[in-house]
């Protein structure tokens, strides 16, 4: 029992820190533009395969495939918003909305042509059997995934907040207009906020695929929970989001282990809709900075 | 709603109390007014007085902090919008919000919504109750249209009207609730001389019909010349109140704008 | 409704009566008819979608889900509970309306991608009902051996019944919905959509008319997916997942989401893109999906129906620009 739980707390923990950097990828965007991505779960799964792709067919070594497959991503993100979100920002709502969602399905036709309908995986960043704690076994692979997901936490956190970009980036989203009458090249801090965010949720992707495969259609679901986890922890807020994710990987872990597997996707998605429904602004939000904003 | 019954001659509309507090900032201060019935009331003030805050208390889009607000004998504070409309207030926006992509006549037809109540099965079966309302709702918003001045346009997209002339549509808009007060909300705001002129016609007349004007206004030309009585709101708090001409002079006033100017 | 409407509808009707007689002589196109059931019962989906999107302005990635809670409800209580089709459609729309009212309640009060996310959310929850509950779904694998609907007590079974069955009932729904628009209701919920604050200010409970409207989606997906049901008398999970309520949405943004004729001439469209067009590049699907419903967001708001009035438009806002 004891054991069981701990193991349910570790897997939690994992998928939570995954989660947790999908919905950083949405906070990112979203504190620049004011724009939901719902593409952002595409990233993920893209992350995963051309790292598949990096590795497995070109046979780089695999923190190269790393590098690469979020450069790739990177890039992408910046393409989405030249070719196709930057032609459309004076439009509704609405067609925002449409529009990311018919970027999430092209990329998720396209992976399904190039790599097909079978799940890939990696193998793991660091080899060596599991460590046993307390009668727990911790793969090392998630040690990696708790690890770089710190990490990005730490740094985007000092990135805001100290460094000129950062600062930068925050005053597009509060005022565009006032932002670049001092001088702060707006455009350019979209394009980083685009490029940022999808590169944060390809590492998720490449960071995952050695516990739990990779396949063309795992991107909208990764994409739902991670934005159950931003709009959980505040939209816009890093540290929300962080806490907000590993709630709801845990919630899923118990889940999954003590109720029924078959639902625990639909765990973090009640969740989500509760804190629509209940408390829009999220845990660590702002309810009267909320009640300005476009939702 | 609940309250005492409402005797005519009694103030149409009481202030008590009135606090209203975004975060840190204090927009209304205990503001506390009773206004006279079918009057045409101004309330002025320099920018960031708490006009427009005053008027979105009355007209139920903010549910004040603290205080009441008593209209014909009813508590109507933190009472939603669309109730408060049905109530008998009704307003005109700031920034002109027209229903642009409908026509003319379709805006000040929306404006019987609350003195109307078919529903989406009796539209949808097209029942003789609905139609006949249907006609009515029509015949109506051509007479206001007409009282306005603007029967000539009314099939034209009211997006595409100049904006006095979507001003005025929205008072018109505002008038086809049948309300017992209207709040205007800097009507003359972007209009010229002669717009204005007729826009202090077109009040006058909705006085006539035994409406209750407020109206928040830059413009002390028209307050002068319409106005029965001036409220004067200053950084939240009720400064002033009394005739255009007791107003003129009096010191407290002067100093605030002047005040103001200088800090200008 | 307007005289220019009543025109086009005896001429949809006139086309639509007559459809089948043209194509069925050909073998090559004969099953066009089946096609056209399906892009039938697909309308009613998206007749509900257009009021709810194009009208009001309320976006809704769930309306697979209500089309599948129809459905279902249908499929359980005529195969496992003989229940008569007709009283189980009835049943549908009632799950389905109480449902929309639970969720449209807390839901409609969020607005744009919060709003998209939520019914997103609830979507997905649906379909994994459906795939989890084996006892009553049967899962993954699905269900099969529902029941044909009965008419006077006969059953109907010829595609071409069907096919004015289903076309019969767009019709009448479509009626009906285009005497809402004209009426009281339907200006209050184009001023939704315009202006939330200012319909308010006017008296329009905004709430609670955004509420009805996706409750009136709700149970036309549902009447939909009753006749679904029993018109493939099998169902699986998969034909009510997210990729479906996107392509209602696509149907409807491919017509035009501010009419609806653009709803039907979507659907129609579509479903023939969908069911026999692309099915040789079957691959390409999803990509073709996403490919049209990016031009249409991109380039072409209004859908195919404002190609027409597109021209009329330009040169009227040339003449404003003169003016001013």
């Amino acid at each position: 029992m004891g054991t069981d739980f701990l193991q349910y707390v570790i897997s939690g923990i994992t998928i939570g820190a995954i989660y947790a950097m999908v919905a950083i990828g949405y906070n990112i965007i979203y504190s620049v533009t004011e724009i939901i991505n719902f593409a952002q779960g595409e990233f993920v799964m893209l992350g995963g395969l051309f790292a598949v792709f990096f590795a497995g067919t070109l046979h780089l070594p695999l923190y190269l495939a790393f590098i690469c497959a979020v450069a790739v991503a990177g890039c992408l993100g910046l393409a989405m918003d030249r070719f196709i979100i930057g032609r459309a920002r004076e439009s509704s709502v609405l067609s925002l909305i449409i529009i990311t969602i018919a970027v999430s399905i092209l990329l998720k036709g396209s992976a399904m042509l190039a790599w097909g309908k079978d799940p890939y995986s990696l193998p793991a960043f660091s080899s060596g059997g599991p460590i046993m704690v307390a009668g727990a076994a911790i793969q090392p692979q998630a040690l990696w995934i708790t690890g770089i997901c710190a990490l990005v936490v730490i740094g985007l956190t000092l990135f805001f907040r100290k460094s000129v970009y950062g600062q930068a980036m925050l005053a597009c989203a509060n005022n565009p207009q006032a932002a670049r009458l001092v001088g702060i090249p707006v455009r350019y801090m979209v394009f980083l906020s685009f490029i940022l965010s999808a590169a944060i949720g390809a590492a998720a992707g490449v960071i995952i695929t050695p516990v739990s495969m990779m396949e063309y259609e795992r991107g909208a679901l990764l994409g739902l929970k991670g934005f159950g986890a931003a709009a959980f922890g505040g939209l816009g807020q890093f540290f929300g989001a962080l806490v907000a994710g590993l709630i709801l990987g845990l919630a899923e872990s118990f889940c999954a282990g003590y109720l029924s597997s078959g639902y625990k996707d639909a765990v973090a998605l009640v969740l989500l809709l509760m804190v629509l429904f209940l408390k829009p602004e999220g845990l660590f939000g702002n309810r009267e900075a909320a009640r300005l904003k476009k939702f | 709603m609940s309250g005492t019954g409402y005797q005519p001659g009694e103030p149409i509309l009481k202030v008590n109390g009135l606090w209203m507090k975004f975060g840190g900032v204090t927009a209304l201060r205990d503001v506390c007014y009773e206004m006279p019935e079918k009057i045409i009331q101004a309330v002025i003030g320099p920018n960031g007085a708490g006009k427009t805050t005053l008027f979105n208390c009355i007209s139920g889009m903010l549910g004040p902090s603290e205080g009441s607000i008593i209209f014909l004998g009813h508590a109507i504070e933190g009472i939603v919008p669309h109730r408060i409309a049905r109530a008998g207030i009704a307003r005109t926006f700031q920034h002109v919000a027209l229903f642009k992509k409908m026509t003319v006549l379709e805006n000040v037809m929306m404006g019987r919504h609350p003195r109307t109540g078919s529903g989406m099965f009796a539209a949808g079966l097209r029942l003789p109750g609905m139609r006949s309302e249907e006609k009515l709702i029509r015949s109506k918003a051509l007479e206001y249209l007409e009282f306005a001045g603007l029967a000539g346009c009314a099939r034209v997209e009211s997006g595409t009207l100049p904006i006095g002339k979507q001003k005025i549509l929205e008072i018109a808009r505002a008038l086809a609730t049948e309300p017992r007060l209207i709040l205007l909300d800097e009507p003359a705001g972007g209009l010229n001389m002669k717009e204005t002129e007729d826009l202090g016609e077109l009040i006058q007349g909705i006085k006539k019909l035994g409406v209750t004007v407020m109206l928040v206004e830059h413009d002390m030309n028209l307050i002068m010349d319409i106005s029965d009585r001036v409220l004067v709101l200053h950084y939240g708090e009720v400064l002033a109140s009394g005739t255009p001409a007791e107003i003129k002079e009096n010191s407290a006033v002067i100093e605030a704008y002047l005040g103001a100017e200088n800090d200008n | 409704m307007g005289r220019r409407n009543w025109a086009i509808m005896l001429g949809a009707a006139a086309f639509i009566g007559a459809f089948p007689w043209l194509v069925m002589p050909f073998k090559a196109v004969s099953h066009y008819v089946d096609v056209m059931v399906f892009a039938g019962i697909f309308s009613l989906v998206c007749i509900g979608l257009s009021l709810l999107m194009g009208y009001a302005g309320q976006i809704s990635l769930a309306q697979a889900a209500f089309f599948g809670i129809g459905a279902y409800t249908s499929g359980i209580l005529t195969s496992k509970l003989g229940v008569n089709p007709w009283i189980a459609m009835c049943a549908g729309t009632a799950v389905c309306a109480a449902v929309a009212w639970l969720v449209g309640v807390p839901a409609l009060r969020l607005k744009g991608h919060y709003l998209a996310m939520a019914t997103l959310g609830f979507g997905v929850i649906v379909n994994i009902i459906f795939a989890e509950e084996v006892n009553w779904t049967g899962g993954p694998s699905g269900m099969a051996d529902i029941p044909y609907l009965r008419f006077f007590g006969r059953k109907i079974t010829s595609e071409l019944a069907w096919y004015y069955l289903v076309w019969g009932i767009v019709f009448l729904v479509l009626i009906f919905c285009f005497h809402v628009i004209h009426s009281r209701v339907g200006r209050a919920l184009r001023a939704i959509h315009e202006d939330e604050r200012a319909a308010e200010s006017v008296g329009v409970p905004t709430a609670s008319f955004k509420v009805k409207v996706f409750m009136l989606s709700a149970v036309l997906a549902s009447i939909a997916g009753s006749l679904y049901t029993h018109y493939v008398t099998c169902l699986n999970p998969s034909s009510f997942n997210l990729m479906w309520s996107i392509r209602f949405m696509l149907m409807v943004m491919v017509g035009g989401m501010q009419s609806l004729w653009g709803a039907l001439v979507g659907t129609v469209l579509m479903t023939f893109v969908g069911n026999e067009w692309l099915q040789v590049f079957a691959e390409l699907e999803i990509l073709a999906y996403g490919a049209i419903l990016l031009v249409v967001a991109l380039f072409l708001p209004g859908g195919i129906v404002s190609l027409g009035s597109l021209r009329r438009k330009k040169h009227a806002s040339a003449l404003e620009g003169a003016g001013t």
